[in-house]
């Protein structure tokens, strides 16, 4: 058994282990900690498949942002967690059934696929072209032949991204703000009064 | 020697995983969420797998494009739980039914 195929079944193992422990922990903070496990070992995957580029990508972006994200908020909530986790019993035979059926379906649907007329499938692995790294071999393409999708995915970043502070941003009331038009529309009239209050009788603000 | 249909099993196995998480945990929205990541996943090992045994870039370029709309839509959804649970004090999926739809 070569270092390759141990690899695969070391990572493939564990990245499912910990995607049976994400759906079945009892405590969130738990569920987003094997979550962090089951990206490291996809991460893991793509390495022996040679998408470094990715791999890394998956680890800074889903365990760096996303991950990170997932904690914040469950620390965040102050939320019961043990109610949330009633009726696990009621819910299991409709999750099984529709989880079996989907799987059969997979299987039908791969055990039938053949590959397109003219669409060479192989069986090994083969470097990158010219001696390119993955890296510079994704590059080529993205900013050549998909440049306006990056752009586009690019969008769907700041899209989010505003969507998300619109949604959570909020205004409370009876905070003291600096207001600059304020500030710049004050003049020494508004501001500043005489008063020649008598002996004892203090001044009204 | 590791084939496709190798990475296709995990992926497959993966993504029955993410819609099982999706209906044993229905009121754990945050758990929903990491199921939906879980499925992205599997889609993302698929195209992978199929980009390198195709000997194309292009799956993995694609690949890209799904982790950016996972990011996207991770981001909008907890800004929405978050929300959620500002109004109503639980993040519990069946109580939301204030629109009666």
């Amino acid at each position: 058994m070569t270092t390759a195929v141990f690899s695969f079944y070391l990572f493939a193992t564990i990245l499912l282990t910990s995607a049976v422990m994400v759906i079945l922990s009892r405590n969130p903070v738990h569920s987003v900690l094997w979550l962090i496990v089951a990206f490291f070992n996809a991460a893991g995957l793509f390495v022996i498949v040679g998408a470094e580029f990715l791999a890394m990508l998956l680890i800074i972006v889903y365990v760096g942002a996303v991950a990170v994200l997932f904690l914040f908020v469950v620390m965040m909530l102050d939320i019961d967690f043990a109610e949330l986790r009633t009726g696990l019993s009621r819910y299991l035979p409709l999750g099984l059934l529709v989880a079996g059926v989907i799987l059969a379906e997979i299987l039908l649907a791969v055990g039938s696929w053949r590959a397109g007329d003219g669409i060479q499938m192989f069986d090994v692995l083969a470097g990158t072209p010219d001696g390119m790294t993955n890296t510079q071999w994704i590059g080529s393409v993205l900013y050549t032949r998909y440049l306006y999708v990056f752009q586009a995915a690019g969008l769907v970043l700041l899209v989010a991204m505003i969507g998300a502070i619109v949604l959570t941003h909020r205004q409370r009331v009876g905070t003291k703000r600096q207001d600059i038009g304020k500030q710049v529309q004050m003049t020494p009239a508004k501001s500043v009064r005489k008063a020649q209050p008598g002996v004892g009788q203090g001044v009204d603000l | 020697m590791i084939g496709l249909e190798h990475y296709l099993v995990v992926s497959a196995a993966l993504f029955v995983l993410g819609v099982l998480g999706i209906f044993i945990n229905r009121k754990n929205v945050i758990v929903i969420l990491m199921s939906i990541e879980l499925l992205l996943l599997a889609v993302n090992i698929n195209f992978v797998a199929f980009s390198a045994y195709l000997h194309q870039i292009h799956g993995q370029i694609f690949a890209m494009f799904v982790l950016t709309v996972a990011a996207g839509e991770a981001a909008v959804g907890l800004a929405i739980l978050v929300l959620y649970f500002r109004n109503r004090g639980t993040i519990a999926v069946d109580d939301t039914d204030m629109m009666k739809g």
